[in-house]
């Protein structure tokens, strides 16, 4: 292997991979590579139960292509596919901007295109193994009942992730044609976080719209919907005939998706350099506010609390990211909307997506409060006791909580009294519970990095994720009056308690 | 008046282990209105100390007094007279200079109107007025770290520490940090800072600290210092001084 070949290259993005993988799954901790394999081992079968549990019933080895069956893995298909454009944009917006190596490899004696050309393909590849990896619980499952044709769903999630790092990249590079470096990195990752949103919501506002509810399945297996879609015939099906093991449909996929992917490293390597450059040059420039005189009179508490709401309104991407999370609300919102007046039977699927959203929501608004503090050494100097600090900071999310919650629970009142108020309860516990698991991992990092916040800690990620679902299921129970939500409200203390005896710090 | 009251800062005994010892049992005072220079090779424990009297690290042993209060008893009441600057300007992008230093008097819990006064004064000195209303995340580096200097006399300390104030600022800049500090000494504070640019510290400190490996190895004026090292040549720099003491001590093994 040549100095400054294609392989050599390679090589090295490789083995940066890998150790950018390792370092975030063990947190950059050393030693920790056994328990992040059981932990791994552990998540790999619960991930297979699940996939069995949901997925085992809809396949055996009769199963034959009809358009029932395309319209459901269609769908599947197109939902996975938008979420890996989403996470290709990401990747490659994160080339752009992260200067790193960049001066270094421009400024070596190496053909920039080289350089690039292997960078996309490692992005590319990033992408196809992170989708085989999350899909493989699911394709297993179907290989096991339906037989060794569904391993061609594995060729279909390679063609997924390859046409996604294409569509990716020359997205990114069209926004910076148009709209210049400065924006692009605002922009790429709002359109990222649409593309990822939009076909989810979509689908969910269809299925409330058809029959008035928030499950995606009941839409795809809707006769209306079937009746509108194309005959089996046609080439729109290939994908899902790929995915059941037709050999011809699958080469022509996997064909389509190479042709594009590399298509889209020959046409956009030689760019990449030049806009990766200007990216990496890109200079904030100060907005001026409007001028005024007279310190206000507050005390430190609202000090910060002010201080931490101010940074987030004058961050739009901060915003956009943030908000992006309470887009997943507008199909339940439409929900509340179309069941007001026919009864309570909504207030079940309704409260427990509510508390599910807060719980989210509070996880992003505390890390960026507490790990992601700019002033951190500031802050600590300051003559105030760490609790106060620390409440000051709680409040500024549980206040914003507050806030984007509000008008969901008013508008639950007009439904049921006691629903909005299981409701509201439900949110603030959900809310409280990330706030505090993301006491327990705080990290110091800057804000943007806000992102990758779940990078930094699997196990704050996970206990984060289990917390805010576990206050669902005790909402909806508690809703539902029967004294059962006690067990979850139980299981999401004991996460609380596990993070505080997982946590790093000393409390 | 006492020895505890003349003194703007005494440590005795301080110590903090990471995986090695970072500072090993160190005594240290700095009198008031003093300007107190601390210098060592990388890694010799200079910033570790700093930041345990800053209050931001807990020490493993050791007693720390600022102006009288016992800093590790009373961390609340020392974090008011103490200042804190490090070399990378802890500030906020997305704040104007007048905010941020709205938001630091808020924290300091100081009048709003001598707070006023006294920001404009200092933004005024160090040459921020014309940019008291733009968002700091266009600044240059001399200008942010001009940013956090503002923040840090705003409260107006007694004690101002400054880990490495100059790193990356350019002349203009440097000189307007050094007018600003010569100004509080002046005017009766204390200026502690670490710099590995010698020339500041020959020229500007009243007296210097030596540290290495975690212990102070020598203290006093330049010439107190080119005493201790035999090296009585009135023209020798403190540079020669510095590296005559450090060369002397035992190179130690990271753990």
């Amino acid at each position: 292997m040549s100095a400054g070949s294609l392989t050599w290259f390679a090589n090295h993005e490789i083995r940066l991979a890998w150790r950018d993988w390792l370092s975030m799954m063990t947190a950059g901790r050393r030693g920790r590579e056994k328990v992040v394999a059981i932990a791994l081992a552990i998540f790999v079968v619960g991930a297979h139960v699940m996939a069995w549990y949901f997925v085992a019933g809809y396949v055996d080895e009769r199963t034959v292509p009809t358009k029932p069956a395309f319209v459901v893995i269609t769908g599947s298909i197109l939902l996975s596919w938008s979420l890996l454009i989403s996470q290709a944009m990401e990747s490659v917006t994160r080339a752009f901007y992260a200067r790193s190596d960049l001066d270094l490899i421009l400024s070596s004696p190496v053909a920039a295109r080289k350089v690039f050309a292997v960078r996309i393909a490692a992005m590319g590849f990033s992408v196809v193994v992170m989708a085989a990896l999350l899909a493989s619980p699911v394709i297993n499952v179907l290989i096991v009942r339906g037989g060794a044709g569904w391993l061609g769903a594995y060729g279909v999630v390679v063609a997924m992730g390859a046409t996604a790092a294409a569509i990716a990249v020359a997205l990114t590079i069209a926004l910076f044609r148009l709209i210049g470096p400065k924006r692009t990195r605002l922009v790429a990752q709002i359109v990222a976080a649409v593309i990822a949103a939009v076909f989810i919501i979509g689908l969910q506002v269809a299925a409330i719209l058809s029959s008035d509810t928030l499950s995606r399945m009941v839409f795809l297996k809707s006769e209306t919907l079937i009746a509108l879609v194309p005959e089996v015939d046609s080439l729109f099906w290939w994908p899902a005939r790929a995915a059941m093991g037709d050999l011809t449909a699958l080469a022509a996929v996997l064909g389509a998706s190479f042709l594009a992917f590399g298509g889209a490293i020959v046409l956009f390597s030689g760019r990449f350099g030049h806009h990766a450059i200007a990216a990496s040059s890109v200079a904030a420039s100060g907005k001026r506010e409007v001028q005024r005189s007279g310190f206000r009179r507050r005390s430190a508490a609202r000090t910060l609390r002010q201080k931490e709401w101010t940074l987030l309104a004058r961050d739009p991407w901060l915003v956009s990211q943030t908000l992006m999370q309470i887009l997943y609300l507008l199909p339940p919102a439409l929900l509340l909307w179309r069941g007001y007046g026919e009864g309570t039977g909504v207030l079940v699927v309704l409260v427990p997506v509510l508390v599910m959203a807060s719980g989210q929501l509070a996880g992003g608004l505390a890390w960026l409060a507490i790990s992601g503090e700019d002033a951190p050494d500031l802050v600590a100097t300051a003559p105030i006791p760490r609790r106060m600090i620390i409440r000051a900071k709680v409040e500024a999310v549980l206040g914003g909580i507050a806030l984007a919650f509000a008008p969901f629970v008013a508008a639950l009142t007009l439904i049921s009294v006691r629903g909005a108020v299981v409701a509201a309860l439900g949110i603030m516990a959900a809310a409280a519970g990330a706030t505090q698991i993301q006491f327990f991992f705080r990290k110091q990092a800057t804000r943007r990095y806000f992102r990758h916040r779940q990078t930094a800690s699997r196990f704050a990620t996970f206990a984060e994720a289990f917390s805010s679902i576990s206050w669902a299921g005790a909402a909806a129970l508690a809703v539902g009056s029967t004294w059962f939500w006690l067990a979850p409200a139980a299981i999401a203390i004991a996460v609380l308690f596990a993070a505080r005896a997982m946590s790093p710090h000393k409390l | 008046m006492t020895a505890a009251t003349t003194s703007a800062l005494e440590i005795r005994g301080l110590a903090k282990s990471f995986d090695r010892p970072a500072v090993a049992g160190l005594d240290l005072t700095v009198r008031a209105g003093e300007f107190y220079s601390l210098l060592g090779p990388n890694g010799a424990g200079k910033t570790t100390t700093l930041r345990m009297v800053a209050g931001l690290l807990p020490p493993d042993a050791g007693t720390i007094r600022i102006c009288g209060i016992n800093a590790l008893r009373d961390p609340v009441e020392a974090k008011r007279v103490v200042a804190w600057v490090s070399d990378e300007p802890m500030i906020y992008d997305k704040l104007t200079p007048f905010e941020y230093l709205e938001f630091v008097s808020g924290l300091w819990g100081l009048n709003p109107s001598l707070a006023e006064i006294r920001a404009n004064d200092l933004m005024d000195w160090l040459g921020l007025l014309p940019h008291a209303h733009e968002r700091c995340e266009g600044f240059s580096k001399g200008m942010r770290q001009k940013v956090a200097l503002a923040g840090a006399l705003v409260h107006a300390p007694r004690v101002i520490i400054l880990d490495e104030p100059l790193t990356g600022l350019d002349a203009g800049s440097a000189r307007q940090v050094k007018r600003v500090l010569r100004e509080r000494v002046a005017g009766g504070d204390t200026v502690i800072m670490t710099t590995h640019i010698l020339e500041v510290a020959e020229r500007m400190a009243d007296r210097v600290g030596i540290i290495a490996n975690g212990r102070l190895i020598a203290e006093g004026t330049l010439d107190e210092l080119r005493a201790q090292t035999g090296n009585g040549e009135s023209h020798s720099s403190l540079e020669d001084t510095f590296l005559a003491l450090v060369a002397e001590q035992p190179q130690q093994q990271a753990a």
